[in-house]
């Protein structure tokens, strides 16, 4: 992936995956603050499905990071009771289709809370959860459903995409007085990258500009930016300059940053793993023709998933998620004519 | 109870009364926004719970939840702003009846969600024991919120960690029309704690004093890293569900009646004034104070401003920048 070109950290830095500087960011945060606890299914004895709270328990005793039973519902609804408490808690859900499980303490609890009592409650949780369209997962294991969840006013979305940004804003995600859920995607937990020691944070709310570009926008998030990367490079052999906006939250939206890209750009191309219908993609899309229509060179095109439940077998899953081939077809077609304009 | 924590309890009885009365009127000549959920009859179970109470100890509450608010300690007038959408009351109008919650008299919430705030207060007796703190965490609910999930998976999780919660459950026997016979095979909700692997009790929840002291001797086990306690108080609402039902197309009047002979202020009333710690006067005194300063505050109240029309999109959020520290 090209280097970001935001968050740019003045000190030292050590190399780590992901999940690494979710553990680090983990563990200094509870070393720090002693209002923050961890809680899920297999989180502490096993270190978590993925191994991102490996070792907490080891430091940190049982009574802060805890095993519990498979109630996804309950542990949403304790860290809210927790929070409002005066905790700071953080929820493993394994995965992103367990999430409606809980959606009630997430969307009429968890997000209302502190709008519905006029602001003399807070409820500042994090509920981390792992998501991803891939093969073998099938229809109850790789959902993308973030889509869903802009759905709710008062829950923050975060979707970190490199190892900086999950430790930046998963420290945030902590220290903000809201509920905040964190998307990690299975496609970039792999992921190495410079990570800043110390207290570091990338404020919520801000998309980065991972790539610079000067003919065509693509708006996307998670995974999907991997592959917006990799259909760039195919693309500026063509001659074809993309920009690449890595959205990073999800809610609030940083729609001031999407706004100036495609104002310069002129063209649009969202890209999503969720659905495509009533999705994130539209959102944006939307977004873009509204405020931009006049500037606009071409359509503002979605390119996400097709619309069925998420399949087990690989040709299937190909079928289903956008892939590299896709992309560069449709910004091909978007920017035809660019060399004769530019 | 001594005698001044009796005649203290019958007095936040009466209010507790007094202002669903009071709610009912505004609501019948629409001075109320939304629709009242009558505590009349059940009014021993907040009385006598929240006496057992700490000031610091926190409560969460359900959709029935003036009665819980006002034993606890809410200001009337904002209580009563907020039924009445105006801008002075606790969530300036954006929650209602059902949807308020300030910590500074330990309440942790209430919403429309029947079983929602289970876990909240589950929650904050989990954040207790990590903190180490002597206080403790009640939750009421009504039988209708027994067969939710996520209730069930809270108390099996209160269970499992030996949380310092009292689980109240209001068993006023309907949940909005439909019976708990319908609704149950069991006769008693208090044997599901068996399950959760602790303690459950059946109490009269019409006498303030049996419900006082189950809650006490549950507090004190909780304090102590006893763990959970389920109390069922077995009541009866007197009204509909909401103002404009009136209760009697899945009730017969003579079930209302009976329950009405039980009423849980005539009883304490009654057991004082043979006991000859209250006289008459007395009681009719305390009576017209409580009713004139609910007139009073309700006058306040309808007097007060309306919120301004206005969707402010940074509400939605806590601010980030004063939260830091």
């Amino acid at each position: 992936m090209a280097e970001p070109m935001s968050a740019q950290s003045q000190g030292p830095t050590k190399e780590m995956r992901i999940q690494e500087a979710l553990r680090e960011t983990l563990r200094y945060e509870m070393a720090r603050d002693e209002r923050v606890f961890v809680m899920g299914e297999d989180v502490a004895l096993f270190g978590g499905a993925y191994g991102v709270t490996r070792g907490l328990l080891q430091e940190f005793g049982e009574g802060r990071v805890l095993d519990t039973p498979i109630s996804e519902s309950a542990l949403v609804g304790l860290a809210v009771g927790a929070a409002i408490n005066g905790m700071r808690p953080v929820v493993e859900i394994q995965f992103s289709d367990l999430l409606p499980l809980a959606m009630d303490q997430l969307a009429s609890h968890a997000a209302r809370y502190h709008y519905m009592t006029g602001g003399r409650v807070n409820v500042p949780m994090v509920v981390r959860n792992k998501f991803a369209t891939r093969p073998g997962g099938g229809p109850s294991h790789s959902s993308c459903n973030h889509g869903a969840f802009i759905h709710f006013p008062g829950l923050k979305i975060i979707m970190p995409t490199t190892p900086a940004d999950a430790k930046g804003l998963l420290l945030a995600a902590i220290r903000d007085p809201n509920p905040v859920l964190c998307f990690e995607s299975h496609h970039l937990y792999g992921q190495r990258g410079p990570v800043p020691e110390g207290d570091y944070t990338v404020p919520i709310g801000k998309a980065a500009v991972r790539r610079a570009g000067k003919h065509l926008t693509i708006v996307t998030c998670g995974g999907m930016v991997l592959k917006a990367d990799a259909a760039a490079d195919q693309l500026k052999e063509k001659g074809i300059d993309v920009e690449i906006v890595d959205l990073r939250s999800l809610a609030p939206l940083d729609t001031e940053t999407i706004l100036q890209s495609v104002a310069k750009t002129t063209r649009a191309i969202v890209l999503d793993e969720g659905p495509m219908i009533g999705g994130l993609a539209a959102e944006i899309a939307a977004l873009i023709q509204e405020n931009l229509f006049g500037n606009l060179k071409g359509p503002v095109v979605r390119i996400a998933a097709q619309p069925i439940p998420p399949p087990h077998s690989p040709p299937l899953v190909d079928a289903m998620i956008p892939d590299v081939e896709q992309i560069v077809d449709e910004v091909m077609r978007l920017a035809e004519g660019v060399k004769m304009r530019s | 109870m001594d005698k001044v924590k009796r005649k203290e309890a019958l007095r936040q009885m009466v209010l507790v009364r007094a202002f669903e009365e009071k709610l009912e009127e505004l609501y019948q000549r629409k001075a109320m926004f939304g629709s009242t959920h009558s505590y009349r009859g059940q009014e021993a179970i907040a009385v006598g719970v929240c006496s057992a109470l700490a000031p610091t100890d926190v409560i969460a509450s359900y959709h029935r939840g003036t009665g819980h608010l006002i034993a606890k300690g809410a200001d009337l007038y904002m209580l009563l702003c907020e039924c009445m959408g105006r801008a002075d009351g606790y969530s300036q109008g954006r929650g209602g009846k059902m949807h308020m919650g300030d910590l500074s008299f330990g309440f942790l919430g209430n919403t429309g969600t029947v079983g929602g705030t289970v876990p909240t207060a589950t929650g904050a007796a989990l954040a207790a024991k990590i903190r180490k703190s002597s206080e403790i965490a009640v939750s009421f609910f009504g039988d209708g919120a027994v067969n939710q999930g996520v209730v069930h998976e809270a108390m099996n999780l209160a269970g499992v960690w030996k949380l310092p919660v009292i689980y109240v459950c209001e068993n006023n026997q309907y949940a909005m029309t439909v019976s708990l016979e319908k609704s149950v095979a069991i006769k008693e909700l208090s044997i599901r704690a068996a399950g959760y692997g602790f303690e459950g009790k059946t109490v009269d929840g019409n006498d303030v004093e049996a419900v006082y002291e189950a809650a006490q001797a549950a507090a004190a086990k909780a304090r102590s890293g006893g763990g959970a306690t389920f109390l069922e108080c077995v009541t009866y609402r007197w009204d509909g569900h909401f103002g404009g039902d009136p209760g009697t197309a899945y009730r017969s009047k003579e079930e209302i009646e009976s329950w009405k002979q039980k009423c849980p202020i005539k009883r304490l009333s009654e057991k004082l004034l043979q006991q000859g710690q209250l006289n008459e006067a007395e009681f009719n005194a305390m009576s017209r104070a409580v009713y004139g300063e609910l007139d009073e505050i309700a006058k306040r109240a309808e007097a007060a401003p309306l919120p301004k029309k206005e969707v402010d999109l940074a509400s939605i959020y806590a601010s980030v920048e004063a939260s830091h520290g």
